[in-house]
């Protein structure tokens, strides 16, 4: 049975959980600054009061750690967001938020950017890596759909055929993208180098503004769980449901990917373990999956920038991959994952 | 999503009329002009063999699949034409594959029957929780109320399946085979329960495999086959010979269930190579005469019964067939007419069955002028010493009666009742050579 208590004490403890990722990870770095500098500095930034911090440590913290860690936060919430509302959607413990292809699509606008400035003549490869997210999932649904309705099988197949397609053409585009062939591949590992406020004010709103909306359809995606008939007698707009929630899983995804590129294993082990710590139902799940997931990337990217235990700085994609898969096989043949 | 929760559940009973509806997948019928219309507070049972369209007929019916033609209608209106949640405050389903694979709680579940009473943002009321409380007892949840899902038995999932349909609270409640994974005690429980809910004003269709517990339990009985109504009806209109076999392509014997009263269907073997059209007479009382009995008329014969008095289980069968029977006082001896009466049956038909025959000073007589009999059967389950109350007058009289007769058991009656007639037209043959 649903408790409004229960959702509330596990979205408290892992919102503070956050905020010390956060703190501690802005603490880390070349320089070292104390945590209740730290502290100080993002109050400071938040306009909450004047408090008394190093010029620099200031600058640190504001323009240079924070905009990546907000940003880490923001990708993290949304890919576990995403990961949770997909595989319930698919009833299928191995789906993650890419598996319509988004990650793909976002690869191929975004490789192309890198590969050749001169045809996508934005300057970011933010907005061509999300529309590209965005054209392929649409097209993904729209392949699957006959007479109104979308059967999920379709659409997990014809995901894997236009990711199959698409990877082609992200391997022709690295291919021929010669000086640029660094910068493409780093993109494509998923990365947070270099994030700017700018980035935090893309990812953000569209993040937080699509999951907020995916919690108002919570219930409808338990119902879902019991098979797409039993929601129907049970009063779901099946269709229409699966569509608004296909859509808004892609855009908070895409939204993601565009600004880090290709993190794995988020989306897809973070809903697991929540799932395994809180249970299926949806409405506790999704937002303690989103926290969560927001402070798992957070200390993964901390890893990946201060190179920790003396290993060398990686794109972040690396640490989640090598941390989450042998702890998924791990959650797989120990406390049996098989199902949702 | 529409949100029009200000529509109040309706818990009157509504009428579910459905008209001339037709599905077809591809290039196959599997549904042809279905039309039934159920009242408030009655309970129809859909029979027929598997394949026959009454999972089809269900799904169409809830909207669950399109039909191809047609309408379903709940108290006039449209059923499909309305949103998908109003649809819900009116239709609840119990479908027939209830396996589910992720662990909530049976409470949730059942919670979940609540989703079309409830508009998005609003937190469970009172009203849903004391829904799905009551749905919980009365479908003897309450006890697992807490278990996950995906570890109660089969049986106990249907339950809360049912639940779940029940604390939806609609006035038209379809079920797919409510009973079909259940222990048999369950199976009562659970149809006395959709009974219960009918007399609450509920409509209700359910398909029911068992068509005992069809018969027993449905206000009308409405047998599909090849996707087509064969025939609609009370239980009784619709369970007969003609009907079963048609549906079900087999013969089957139909008889009055003694302790519920309503009909019971026993299928038999295949009657295909018995002999053209016979007359038997069966003589004795008990299960091995009604067995005897239903054997013979699955099989095309005509049959005739008696002495039987009522009561027996012989006797119940021949009138469930409609069997003409000579019917006597039970226990009385039988008078000089009922004796001649017998004979003249006996000596009529193309062969005559004793069957177990109980035999008394009452009855003697009978079997002492059954001696000699052409075309006579014997028919032993129990040994003729247990059945024997009149001694050694009678030992001699049934040995007598034995040795003429073709001695034959329940099972392999029917091929005695062929040999009988082979020697009545071969002896014929040769009265007529000599």
């Amino acid at each position: 049975m649903f408790r409004p208590g229960r959702l509330a004490s596990w979205s408290i403890a892992l919102s503070a959980l956050l905020v010390c990722a956060v703190v501690g990870s802005a603490a880390l770095g070349p320089v070292r600054i104390d945590p209740l500098t730290v502290s100080r500095a993002i109050l400071n930034l938040a306009g909450l009061g004047v408090h008394e911090v190093p010029a620099t440590h200031q600058t640190i913290v504001a323009d240079v750690r924070l905009p990546r860690i907000l940003l880490a936060a923001t990708v993290g919430f949304a890919l576990a967001a995403a990961g949770t509302v997909m595989q319930g959607f698919f009833r299928n413990p191995l789906a993650d938020p890419s598996i319509i292809g988004v990650s793909s699509g976002a690869a191929v606008g975004a490789v192309a950017a890198i590969a050749f400035p001169a045809l996508v003549p934005i300057g970011s490869v933010h907005l061509p890596a999300f529309v590209g997210a965005l054209v392929t999932a649409f097209l993904v649904y729209a392949i699957a759909t006959e007479g109104g309705r979308t059967p999920v099988a379709t659409l997990l197949l014809a995901g894997v055929a236009i990711q199959a397609f698409l990877g082609a053409v992200i391997s022709f585009l690295v291919v021929h993208s010669g000086e640029n062939l660094r910068e493409a591949v780093v993109w494509m590992m998923g990365h947070l180098n270099r994030s700017t406020w700018g980035d935090v004010g893309f990812a953000l709103p569209v993040t937080v503004g699509g999951v907020l909306v995916l919690g108002a359809y919570t219930r409808e995606m338990n119902v879902l769980l019991l098979g797409e008939e039993d929601a129907h007698h049970l009063g779901v707009d099946v269709e229409r449901t699966k569509l608004l929630l296909l859509a808004l899983a892609s855009v908070v995804t895409a939204a993601g990917v565009a600004v880090a590129g290709v993190v794995g294993f988020v989306g897809l082990v973070v809903p697991h373990v929540m799932r395994l710590i809180v249970g299926p139902d949806h409405r506790i799940l999704l937002p303690t999956s989103a926290l969560a997931g927001a402070s798992f990337l957070v200390i993964a990217d901390t890893a990946a920038r201060v190179g920790a235990f003396g290993l060398p700085i990686v794109p972040v994609g690396i640490v989640t991959a090598t941390v989450g898969a042998p702890f998924f096989l791990y959650l797989l043949t120990n406390r049996e994952v098989h199902a949702l | 999503m529409t949100e029009d929760v200000e529509t109040p559940p309706a818990t009157d009973g509504a009428r579910l009329e459905v008209e001339d509806v037709a599905v077809s997948l591809g290039e196959v019928d599997v549904l042809e002009d279905v039309s039934l219309t159920v009242e408030p507070g009655e309970f129809v049972g859909l029979v027929g063999p598997n394949g026959a369209g009454k999972t089809t007929l269900l799904r169409a019916v809830s909207g669950a699949l399109e039909p191809t033609r047609g309408s379903v209608a709940v108290d006039g209106a449209a059923l499909h034409d309305r949103p998908s949640k109003a649809a819900s405050r009116l239709v609840a389903v119990v479908p027939q594959d209830t396996t589910l694979s992720f662990s909530f709680d049976v409470r949730t579940v059942v919670e979940m029957g609540r989703y079309p009473h409830r508009s998005r943002f609003s937190p469970p009321d009172e009203d849903d929780r004391a829904a799905v409380d009551r749905a919980l007892e009365r479908t003897r949840t309450t006890r697992f109320a807490d278990r996950p899902i995906d570890e109660v038995s089969g049986g106990e999932r249907q339950r809360v399946v049912l639940a779940r349909a029940i604390a939806q609270e609609t006035p038209v409640l379809l079920l797919d085979e409510p009973t079909a994974s259940l222990d048999v005690n369950h199976q009562v429980e659970t149809l006395e329960l959709v009974r219960e809910l009918v007399s609450e004003g509920r409509t209700v269709v359910a398909a029911i495999h068992d068509l005992d517990l069809a018969a027993r339990y449905c206000d009308r009985l409405v047998a599909l086959a090849g996707g087509r109504v064969l025939e609609a009806g009370p239980p009784e209109a619709v369970l007969n010979r003609d009907v079963l076999a048609a549906a079900f392509d087999v013969t089957a014997a139909v008889t009055e269930n003694p302790v519920t009263g309503s009909p019971t269907v026993t299928a038999l073997p295949d009657a295909d190579g018995a002999p053209e059209p016979a007359r038997v007479h069966v003589v004795g009382s008990g299960a091995t005469a009604a067995n005897v009995l239903s054997r013979l008329t699955a099989a095309g014969l005509e049959c005739t019964a008696g002495p039987v008095s009522g009561g027996d289980v012989a006797a119940e069968v021949a009138r469930g067939q409609g069997l003409e029977t000579l019917d006597v006082e039970p226990f009385a001896p039988l008078g000089a007419g009922d004796i001649d009466a017998v004979c003249r049956a006996a000596a009529t038909a193309d062969a005559t069955v004793v069957a177990d025959l109980e035999v008394g000073a009452g009855n003697l007589a009978l079997l002492e002028e059954l001696i000699g009999t052409p075309g006579l059967i014997v028919v032993e389950r129990r040994p003729f010493a247990e059945r024997n109350h009149a001694g050694e007058r009678a030992r001699s009289a049934y040995e007598r009666c034995s040795r003429g007769a073709i001695e034959s058991s329940p099972d392999a009656v029917l091929e005695a009742v062929r040999e009988a007639a082979d020697r009545a037209t071969s002896s014929v043959l040769s009265a007529t050579e000599d």
